[in-house]
């Protein structure tokens, strides 16, 4: 890092010292700045992992680094997808558990020796450092400008927008994905500028690392060749285009081949075809300005137009043959839905039900961008005031990011970076205008100077003139003062709804939720990782835990104990079929969780303290992606009072009533209470006097506030008899009068 | 890719796409009529490619011509493996995508070798002399083997 300040820097023609001295300090407090604003959640709680997908991560990470990197590249996991199995090494993204794993060995190396989970707590904390890093190298190639650069790395250090996704503890696939996705567009810029075969070289390398680390890497592959799609409409095509994009696909599509999670989708999906159709176009035009610079005939000229303007139509109605025909596969639902926003809905409940892939709202993005959020179009101006190659890199960029982070809210993640950078761009230029201290010239000199001259004299001479002067210079110190006081003041304002947002917003560990005492003291509720310790202490060692798939993942990694679906939701049949167990009777559910050899259930149930993320609440996503698969036995009508209704009190219809789901979270719940005054504090509604029965499970453990209840599946009767029928003859329900009569009994069959 | 170098030296096609593309597009000179136009164009077309070869037979230096039978021999090894795969199949698909990649991404960084060498292009490549060029071929090269060999498994 400080060598490359050193390096850029050192063009600087006078007083280098200072100023290489400067940037050096500068950047080193902006790293030092993301660095310290990630760390809200490992000083007020602990250092432990956060959300749900990160203990996938974390999980595959102690597998590399205790089982080496051959075992983890093909490891079958058998805990997870129980009756099915993961083909681990051929369904993940591995970039992320191998930098860790090499971090690992290296300070081991050092003999620094740091535990696994501390390094993947705090990876993306360093990588935002990183990331700043990254992001003054792309915006120094952007703008001539050497402090845009600097604002642009305090910007992207900083910005909630990245903030949100990568606190400490957060070990997701974005926490490094973000630094490889600015340094590959920082590479592609260079390569595009030099035309030089070694940065594209350079950029294919990093854009095959963003590929092992992160699915979002398809933005990259359309957003370069659109670029450079842009540039030939344009008539900017160069042979530098043609060498640094020609050089990036050949080797970066070889790089992203190599992941086994990609395999083949470069050569056979819709997402990739744009890169591969611009890559044959370049061809042809790079073929025809060569036979054109031979010959200088004008029909010669409109023929090879012609020529190629044919075989792009050709092509490109091949592309489209072949994608009916299904050679090359359509696009997959989680980037169709990006274009038809209705689609998931419909569709693909699976994709529509998790809360990130809704449409962004406007708060959302002054939340996440403050300042930068209203620079941002400014910037975009700036750069088609002075349009050269990178700068419609910036323009293509920030209409795309623009348009994804509107359709999705996890997408503002991409679309972060190019806010900081043209921000940047915009503030830089505000303040090297109003900073320099040099008055222009006087109005008294010469004529030259008058149409130079500012609005003072244009005042002073009357109007006719004033409108036929452009205003240019600013004179006065004051108002030099007031714009540069008030730019000041927004950026000082900056960070500090920065700092407010980390501190109140990301930083709230999902696994402790705390909760504050009329005192002001801090009160933590830890009923999750108190359940999953039960769960790891006292099962055996491969019970099978039934749960919805959010818990997953937690349940694999704290619990350590076999699932049946998690958060990598690849088989939507088999989350089907938990959904089905979940919100169906007993009866029917029995059966499903004796077949898939099910020993635990868990839910999770927030009613007595308010978490409203319990699986009440998302119970009826449950019920539409069973319904999806079986539309006869589960029906979403059926769990509406009436009126319409989806309530849990007296109203709650029969079907609701006897779903697993509703009998496993309130089982015992009314005696808690005094009689008939059972309460759900999240759907606020007062619960029937008579809580519901459990025949065919049984309650195994209850979290201290509720929040976790795991039940164990019953074996079957010993004499063979239905639960239903055992439990009732249990609690003594025995008819009174023996009844004689004879039952309508079917014929023994042998 | 494979047929385009090809074009230049066949020469039967352009005429034919000439009649059909020209007369509509080219509207502008109405002047002359259109019987002599075609006629001049189908001459020219003819002269054209064969002043292009003799223009490049004697204008180019030598070491550009050996990087253009490089490149001939590249496309006629991808359009071997090409013809072989339609006509065989591609069951090991990796290897043959790894060998035709190769070929093309031998055939596209030599290519980018030729135009950044080309003494007609220094205005474009102020910042790379053909030295840096070459070793930016091999650094391109060598990425590209390594990659390959690992994919053909």
């Amino acid at each position: 890092m400080t060598v490359a300040t050193e390096n850029s820097y050192l063009k600087g023609a006078k007083g280098r010292n200072t100023r290489g001295l400067l940037r050096l300090v500068i950047l080193c407090t902006i790293a030092a700045a993301a660095v310290s604003s990630r760390l809200f959640s490992v000083i007020r709680f602990e250092s432990i992992i956060h959300e749900f997908d990160p203990w996938f991560n974390f999980r595959a990470t102690k597998y590399l680094v205790a089982n080496g990197f051959y075992d983890f590249w093909d490891w079958f996991d058998d805990r997870t997808w129980h009756p099915l199995g993961r083909v681990t090494g051929g369904t993940l993204y591995p970039g992320l558990m191998v930098t860790s794993g090499a971090i690992y060995h290296a300070l081991r190396a050092l003999t620094l020796p740091v535990d696994i989970r501390n390094i993947c707590v705090l990876l993306a904390p360093g990588f935002s450092g990183l990331t700043a890093f990254a992001t003054y190298l792309f915006t120094n190639e952007m703008s001539t400008t050497p402090s845009a650069g600097l604002l642009a790395a305090i910007f992207m250090g900083i910005a909630p927008g990245y903030i949100s996704r990568s606190v400490a503890g957060s070990y997701d696939n974005e926490a490094i994905a973000i630094f490889l996705l600015v340094f590959t567009f920082y590479l592609w810029i260079k390569a595009i500028k030099l035309g030089s075969a070694f940065w594209g070289a350079l950029c294919a390398l990093f854009y095959g690392y963003m590929v092992s680390a992160w699915g979002g890497y398809v933005f990259i592959t359309n957003l370069i060749p659109l670029h450079v799609f842009v540039l030939v409409c344009m008539g900017r095509f160069s042979s530098r285009v043609y060498v640094s994009y020609c050089t990036w696909y050949a080797l970066g599509t070889l790089a992203s081949m190599q992941i086994p999670f990609v395999g083949f989708l470069p050569i056979r999906s819709s997402e990739h075809m744009s890169a591969l159709g611009v890559f044959g176009l370049l061809q042809l035009i790079g073929f025809v300005e060569f036979v054109r610079s031979g010959v200088p005939s004008k029909q010669f000229q409109t023929l090879l137009r012609g020529f190629v303007f044919l075989v792009f139509s050709v092509a490109f109605g091949g592309l489209v043959l072949l994608t009916v025909s299904g050679v090359i596969a359509p696009w997959t639902g989680r980037f169709y839905s990006l274009w038809d926003t209705g689609y998931a809905k419909i569709h693909i409940p699976i994709i529509a039900s998790v809360s990130e892939h809704q449409p962004t709202a406007w708060p959302a993005f002054f939340f996440d961008l403050n300042l930068l959020i209203w620079l941002f179009p400014a910037g975009v101006y700036l750069c088609f005031l002075k349009l050269s190659d990178e700068q419609v890199f910036v323009v293509v960029y920030s209409i795309l990011a623009s348009y994804f982070s509107g359709v999705m809210v996890r997408l503002m993640l991409t679309l972060t970076p190019i806010v900081c950078v043209t921000a940047a761009m915009v503030l830089s230029t505000i303040l090297e205008t109003y900073l320099s201290m040099k008055s222009p010239r006087s109005d008294a000199e010469s004529v030259a100077a008058e149409a130079a001259a500012g609005k003072k004299n244009a005042a002073s001479k009357g109007g006719l003139r004033s409108m036929r002067n452009p205003l240019v210079g600013i004179y006065t110190v004051v108002s030099k003062s007031t714009v540069v006081g008030a730019m000041t003041l927004y950026l000082l304002v900056f960070v500090l709804h920065c700092t407010w947002v980390t501190s109140n917003a990301y930083s709230s560990p999902s696994v402790v939720l705390a909760s504050k005492l009329p005192d002001g003291s801090q009160h933590i509720i830890d009923d999750y990782r108190e359940a999953y310790q039960w769960l790891r202490q006292n099962t055996k060692e491969d019970a099978k835990i039934m749960s919805w798939w959010d818990y997953g993942y937690q349940i694999g990694g704290m619990a350590d104990r076999p699932t049946l679906v998690d958060n990598n939701t690849w088989n939507n049949t088999h989350i089907a079929t938990v959904g089905k167990a979940m919100s169906s009777s007993e009866e029917v559910s029995y059966p499903i969780m004796r077949q898939h050899e099910v020993d635990y259930v868990l839910v999770v149930f927030g009613g007595l303290l308010g978490y409203s993320g319990d699986d009440i609440n998302k119970f009826l996503w449950m019920v539409r992606i069973a319904e999806g698969i079986w539309p006869e036995e589960v029906k979403e009508r059926d769990f509406f009072t009436p009126r319409g209704e989806y309530k849990v009190d007296h109203d709650a219809t029969d079907t609701m009533k006897n779903s697993l789901m509703y009998k496993m979270s309130y089982y015992n719940y009314n005696g808690l209470f005094p009689p008939g005054q059972a309460q759900d504090r999240v759907r606020g509604a007062k619960l029937p006097d008579v809580g519901p029965v459990l025949n065919s499970i049984e309650e195994a453990y209850t979290s201290e506030n509720w929040i976790i209840r795991i039940y164990k599946v019953k074996d079957l009767d010993n004499v063979g008899r239905e639960h239903g029928a055992a439990a009732s003859f249990e609690r003594g329900n025995k008819k009174k009068k023996a009844a004689k009569k004879r039952g309508a009994k079917v014929l023994r069959v042998e | 890719m494979a047929g385009k170098r090809n074009a230049r030296d066949v020469t039967p096609s352009p005429p034919i796409n000439k009649s059909g593309t020209s007369t509509p597009t080219t509207a502008a000179p109405a002047v002359k009529t259109v019987t002599s136009k075609s006629k001049d164009a189908n001459l020219s077309a003819q002269e054209v490619a064969v002043a292009m070869w003799d223009n490049y037979v004697k204008a180019t230096p030598q070491r550009t011509k050996l990087i253009d039978v490089f490149m001939a021999f590249l496309v006629v090894v991808g359009v071997l493996q090409f013809v072989y795969c339609v006509i065989v199949g591609n069951y090991p698909f990796n290897a043959f995508l790894s060998g035709f990649s190769a070929t093309v991404g031998q055939f596209v960084l030599t290519a980018s070798l030729r135009i950044q060498t080309n003494a007609e292009n220094k205005a474009e490549f102020e910042s790379i002399s053909p030295e840096r060029a070459f070793a930016d071929y091999v650094f391109g090269s060598l990425i590209l083997h390594f990659f390959c060999v690992n994919f053909i498994n």
